[in-house]
């Protein structure tokens, strides 16, 4: 898939409290099956951001007028585990989340994120567990993420580097599509997949 | 002499096509399983204007959204769910894989039919849009899910692009105690390692107590690696596995059967293979588990009680334990088998097969229930053979709800759903806020375990009624 490129971005960020937020409270199971093209957004964490009857929760962070335009979140630990909904990656973009800080991701949201060029940044929980005190004291504070140079910095902070693989790195700059990289190597999965289906021939047994 | 290496290590290389400089991988999948929410990777496929590359090697059973009341596609009556299982329908005609289709006998929750039809082999490397395909590396498999835009890479291209997770062996020596099943035995990992302990890694699972197991068993285990945050489970193949396999619809016959079976045999990793990590535990030490949080690693076992916020070590592990009891309406110091239920799921890929209903059975014999209680067989072939050995007599004569397959109350996508505010012991392998249905609060448990919760009413130490029979 390809997705919006991802250079830099200054946005308010929202602390989120709690560690092991899974993919079944980003995004609920019974919205799962809405067209892509429906859109995601509302979707986003719905049973923390909205009563039973459709009305906002007005103690959850993102409905707080601080945090309404927040497009970063800073997170605890254990972000994004669970089911391998992609679903969950739809809504926190569609929602206009672009980066994600936190401890530590579920493995296939982690994958999942870099086809929707939303970041994915790993810091260790105690530095975010101030960063989180600090963005509730100063609701509103903004953070200034440049992927190049791979830094991000709480308002007039210092800027701190983070890691990030290479590959990671050139997808979301460019927002290059995956499906059509793998496609330019088809010589090479054909004359892979040649071998394979020598070597493992009763896979291919017609039965 | 060659380097020793992990079954993981062997599998992975025989599917590389090749490496990056920088670590990515790129990957060949043997097979491509799939279940109803193939819907959004086939609308990405199709929007692209691509096409299937191998459906010789994609296979597909409808399992979320169908009804367990009846297997009609017309008896669906959400319109959502009736449109994305017939997408199923329509996109197994229109691109030529093999699809199980609901009126099929060979239908069922995709994690229990792949084994069950010989798709799931040793030594493969199998993708499919769900995060418990890992319970296929039971039988030797590389086996893990991926998202919808993997999922359509994967349609188009029958490969997938991945970083080489690390290792992590869990070896689990001992005889088990009587009444430890397989489920009390992986939420005793789970406990262990923590919710997302095993992140980045693929397990194998290794030892005594494991080899020990049938191979149900071992499904049981590798289904829930991932609520240990694990890439994939995996147990060696031996000879119970290839007895398990022969015979199966899709297991190698005549000649082939010999050449696969000599690949398996060279699968289990060598002697001095090396695992970035080691964890090790006793069996003899294990008892029937029950969660008590709105995490997997938040279990105790039957006879304890519900674990006190103020012990926790850090303030943050304080809160997210004082929010778990908060939403399961559970106070600290509670004994675990005090607490009632107002209904009892048995079903989903992790404890929905013959032995699971033959544990469930033996319990529910001996009573009848006094909560509703739903039965779902993990695929339609594990109904009719409950059916044809009298289990599904049982169940209804304890006052059990005899269904139809699919994943049901585990999710509640069809609509099989617990109430928000109601308590339920399910055979599921997540209880996560808002899992069954919102508000809806859930307890992992065995099947024995959530037969003789069924017939008290509160969760219940299955070994009081076990031996009774
Ligand atoms: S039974 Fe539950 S865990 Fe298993 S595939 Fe279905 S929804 Fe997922």
């Amino acid at each position: 898939m390809s997705a919006e490129p991802f250079v830099a971005l200054t946005a308010v960020a929202a602390p989120i409290h709690r560690p092991n937020v899974d993919t079944d409270q980003i995004a609920p199971v019974r919205f799962l099956r809405r067209p892509r093209g429906e859109g995601y957004g509302t979707v986003l964490f719905h049973d923390l951001r909205f009563h039973a009857d459709g009305t906002e929760r007005a103690d959850f962070v993102l409905n707080r007028p601080a945090f309404r335009e927040a497009r970063i979140l800073v997170a605890d630990e254990n972000f994004g585990v669970g089911s391998s909904r992609e679903q969950a990656v739809w809504a926190l973009v569609d929602h206009g989340i672009r980066c994600v800080i936190s401890a530590g991701f579920g493995d296939i949201f982690f994958n999942n994120a870099i086809n929707h060029g939303l970041l994915l940044v790993r810091e260790p929980a105690a530095t975010l567990a101030a960063v989180r005190q600090q963005l509730d004291a100063a609701p509103g504070t903004t953070v200034a993420i440049d992927l190049e140079s791979q830094t991000w910095r709480l308002g007039e902070q210092p800027a701190r580097r983070f890691e990030i693989e290479a590959a990671r790195k050139r997808r979301l700059l460019s927002g290059l599509d995956e499906i059509d990289m793998t496609r330019q190597l088809v010589r090479e999965i054909d004359a892979f997949e040649a071998g394979y289906r020598a070597r493992r021939h009763w896979l291919f047994q017609v039965t | 002499m060659a380097r020793p290496r992990t079954m993981f290590e062997k599998i992975w290389q025989d599917h590389l096509i090749r490496e990056d400089e920088d670590g990515a991988c790129l990957l060949f999948v043997g097979r491509h399983l799939a279940h109803d929410g193939l819907y959004h990777g086939f609308n990405f496929l199709e929007g692209r204007g691509l096409a299937l590359a191998r459906a010789d090697q994609t296979f597909a059973t409808p399992d979320h959204g169908i009804s367990t009341l009846s297997h009609r596609l017309d008896d669906i009556v959400d319109p959502v769910q009736h449109r994305v299982v017939k997408a199923l329908q329509d996109n197994a005609a229109r691109h030529g894989f093999t699809l199980f289709g609901l009126e099929d006998p060979r239908q069922g929750i995709v994690h229990v039919v792949g084994p069950e039809q010989g798709l799931t082999q040793p030594g493969l490397l199998i993708v499919c849009g769900d995060s418990h395909t890992s319970t296929h590396g039971a039988l030797g498999a590389l086996a893990f899910g991926i998202g919808a835009s993997e999922v359509c890479h994967v349609l188009a291209t029958q490969t997938l692009w991945q970083r080489k997770p690390r290792t992590l062996r869990v070896t689990v020596d001992g005889a088990r105690p009587a009444g430890v099943t397989a489920k009390d035995v992986i939420l005793a990992i789970i406990a262990r390692i923590g919710a997302n302990g095993a992140s980045g890694h693929v397990i194998e699972y290794a030892g005594s107590t494991i080899r020990d197991m049938s191979i149900e068993e071992r499904l049981t285990v590798c289904n829930m690696s991932i609520e240990a945050g694990a890439r994939a489970g995996m147990v060696a193949p031996d000879d119970k596995t290839y007895a398990f396999l022969k015979g199966r619809p899709f297991a190698p016959t005549g000649d082939a059967w010999a050449l696969a079976e000599a690949h398996w045999r060279s699968l289990p990793s060598d002697g001095g293979a090396v695992f970035d990590r080691e964890e090790r535990l006793d069996a003899t030490l294990f008892a029937p588990m029950v969660s008590w949080g709105t995490n997997p690693s938040e279990v105790a076992p039957i006879t304890g009680v519900v674990p006190d916020p103020a012990d926790a070590a850090e303030e943050t592990a304080r809160a997210a334990m004082q929010r778990s009891l908060d939403y399961m309406g559970l106070a600290a110091g509670m004994r675990l088998a005090d607490v009632a239920v107002d209904q009892v799921f048995i079903g989903s890929c992790t404890n929905a097969r013959i032995e699971d209903l033959r544990a469930a059975a033996a319990i529910a014999r001996q009573g009848r229930a006094v909560v509703p209680v739903m039965v779902s067989p993990g695929s339609t072939l594990v109904k009719r053979q409950a059916e044809a050995e009298g289990l599904a007599q049982i169940f209804r004569e304890a006052g059990f709800e005899w269904r139809e397959s699919g994943c049901s109350m585990c999710c509640g996508m069809n609509g099989d759903l617990v109430a928000a505010g109601k308590r339920c012991a399910s055979t599921s392998n997540r209880n996560f806020p808002g899992r069954q249905g919102p508000g809806s609060r859930t307890h992992l448990v065995s099947p024995a375990m959530a037969a003789a919760t069924a017939l008290s009413g509160r969760l219940s130490d299955p070994r009081d009624l076990m031996g009774a029979a």
